[in-house]
């Protein structure tokens, strides 16, 4: 069964097609990507799909309230609100480092949250 | 007064990269006046991933991408003034601002460089019929609240306009435990980045209203719903199309509109499509010493065509104050034909560029399967097929101006033509 998909990897945002094929090592065959990391993407993106997630956590002692913090790898689209709920207990106080990280292995996926900028 | 050579309006990535540059350039006297509290400018509150990827090879957040330019700033010891509003501008670059330290300032430049971004059209712009209630945001705004000051704007919200800002709040209040009934968008194609409806609506089941617009906004002191009605290929509403969803929240993501109140102070002259100025190859504008980059220019969908605008315009200015810049020679205008809207730059003096120039552009329309033809009396100088343009995506194409030399051209002209060999 053919799929569409757009490729969210970069901003180009390539038009994929992905069907199941027998006959090619990766079990897919993915057409529209202009590299391989559309392939990639739209291969995962059927068997196991991730995301970055992107959020704030509460910061004292800072001109600003709330300090953006980012995992450092995709985590899986299905755990996505339960990182949230941890990322959402999370209270850190100035100063912080870009970088620096504040949950470290979020619920086991491997991926650790980290601070978006200097406050 | 105070003197420098280049004075840089704005201290976001516009800004930022035209002062590294101009510094990298050979200039010392450089001097950035920002508004806000903080350098960094919009990225501060666009916390999502997505930046850099051509800049950097990596996708960094706008916090991150911000990062990375604010301390090159700071370690080029590069003099800059927060909390300072710019309140005019003229012709002959006196440069007069105001903040609550240095009290008014008159500053003497031999550039300027224009790096003040732009604004988000709001609800008045527009005149949306019905009450007047809190609760309409516009999505930058909501954007700010949520990621910097930490206050959420509602509990259940509908989305007028699909624009990246919107787009990307969509995902934002859901994961913050907001219902977003919908995005409702008066186009017949969405107006953000093909990625964005689907990692920020389709990733969360949020349907996208194509060809509907909100046409009343109800609720006496916070909004209590809003009626939804789809329009025809005139963008008129239809009547009998009406429905009503009930929501206490109102984002609006219709549009920018590049900030130039000070651009005006200085006669420059302006392009009424991009709103922004126009700009010659240097992105010089039409005022001698005056450059412009980033979203003063026209409205960008990626921050690393910014930077390299915005470096641009650094350099140029640079050039100027030690009296590189030439404005002998041929000089060719570049005219958008059918399909296109506008180009960036309006005009080449082929004198300033050694070998290539960048044309930025955005078609006016959808299309699928059409060329690209850059042409001058007739003679196609370029041709580049396309699969699919679409009036949210900028177009760059790239030409070599050795091309151009010696025939006593006039103009360039790009327009789009349907592929006959597909």
């Amino acid at each position: 069964m053919k799929k569409d998909m757009i490729c969210i990897v970069c901003p180009i945002g390539c038009h994929l097609e992905i069907e199941e094929d027998e006959k090619s090592l990766l079990g897919f065959k993915v057409t529209g990507n202009q590299c391989k990391r559309g392939q990639e993407y739209a291969i995962e993106e059927i068997t196991n799909p991730k995301r970055i997630l992107t959020s704030t956590v509460k910061i004292k002692n800072a001109h600003l309230s709330r300090l953006p913090v980012r995992t450092n790898k995709p985590v899986p689209k299905d755990k996505i609100f339960e990182c949230m709920k941890e990322i959402n207990k999370v209270e850190v106080t100035a100063p912080i480092r870009v970088g620096d990280v504040i949950i470290k292995n979020i619920l086991g996926t491997g991926a650790d949250v980290l601070a978006s900028r200097d406050m | 007064m105070l003197s420098y050579d280049i004075v840089v309006i704005g201290g976001g990535p516009a800004g930022l990269a035209a002062a590294i540059q101009a510094k990298k350039s050979g200039i010392d006297s450089i001097l950035i006046l920002e508004r806000d509290r903080e350098l960094g400018g919009i990225l501060n509150q666009c916390i999502h991933n997505g930046f850099g990827i051509h800049e950097f090879k990596e996708e960094l957040t706008g916090p991150e991408y911000a990062d990375r330019f604010i301390k090159e700033l700071i370690n080029m010891n590069i003099d800059y003034k927060l909390n300072t509003m710019v309140l005019d501008i003229s012709k002959d670059k006196i440069v007069k601002a105001i903040n609550s330290k240095d009290g008014f300032m008159i500053i003497k430049a031999k550039a300027i460089i224009l790096a003040m971004g732009c604004r988000e059209r709001t609800r008045g712009a527009l005149a949306i019929p019905g009450t007047r209630p809190s609760g309409v945001f516009t999505a930058g705004t909501a954007q700010r609240f949520i990621n910097m000051e930490g206050y959420m704007i509602g509990k259940k919200v509908f989305i007028l306009g699909s624009g990246d800002i919107g787009l990307i709040m969509a995902r934002r209040l859901t994961l913050e435990g907001a219902q977003v009934i919908g995005v409702a968008e008066i186009m017949a194609y969405p107006g953000g980045l093909a990625r964005n409806i689907m990692q920020c609506l389709r990733d969360y089941d949020i349907p996208l209203m194509l060809s509907h617009t909100v046409t009343e906004i109800r609720g006496k002191d916070r909004v209590e719903g809003v009626v939804v009605s789809k329009v025809d290929e005139n963008r008129k509403p239809i009547p009998g199309t009406e429905k009503y969803f009930e929501c206490d929240t109102l984002l609006l993501s219709v549009g920018l509109i590049p900030e130039n109140e000070l651009s005006k102070k200085a006669d420059i002259e302006l392009n009424p499509v991009t709103g922004g100025p126009i700009v010659n190859e240097s992105m010089e504008t039409t005022v001698s010493g005056i450059f412009a980059c980033g979203n003063v220019l026209h409205v960008h969908d990626l921050v690393d065509y910014v930077t390299e605008e915005s470096r641009r315009a650094g350099e140029n200015a640079a050039k100027y104050v030690k009296g590189k810049l030439y404005d002998s020679g041929e000089i060719i205008k570049t005219i958008p034909g059918k399909g296109i809207r506008y180009i960036v730059p309006y005009i080449i003096r082929l004198e300033n560029v050694r070998d290539f120039v960048n044309l930025f552009m955005r078609v006016d329309d959808v299309y699928k399967d059409v060329k690209m033809i850059v042409s001058s009396n007739n003679i196609t100088i370029k041709e580049l097929k396309k699969r699919r343009l679409v009036p949210s995506e900028m177009e760059k194409i790239t030409i070599n101006v050795n091309q151009l030399r010696g025939k006593g051209l006039s103009d360039i002209t790009i327009r789009l033509e349907e592929d006959a060999d597909i």
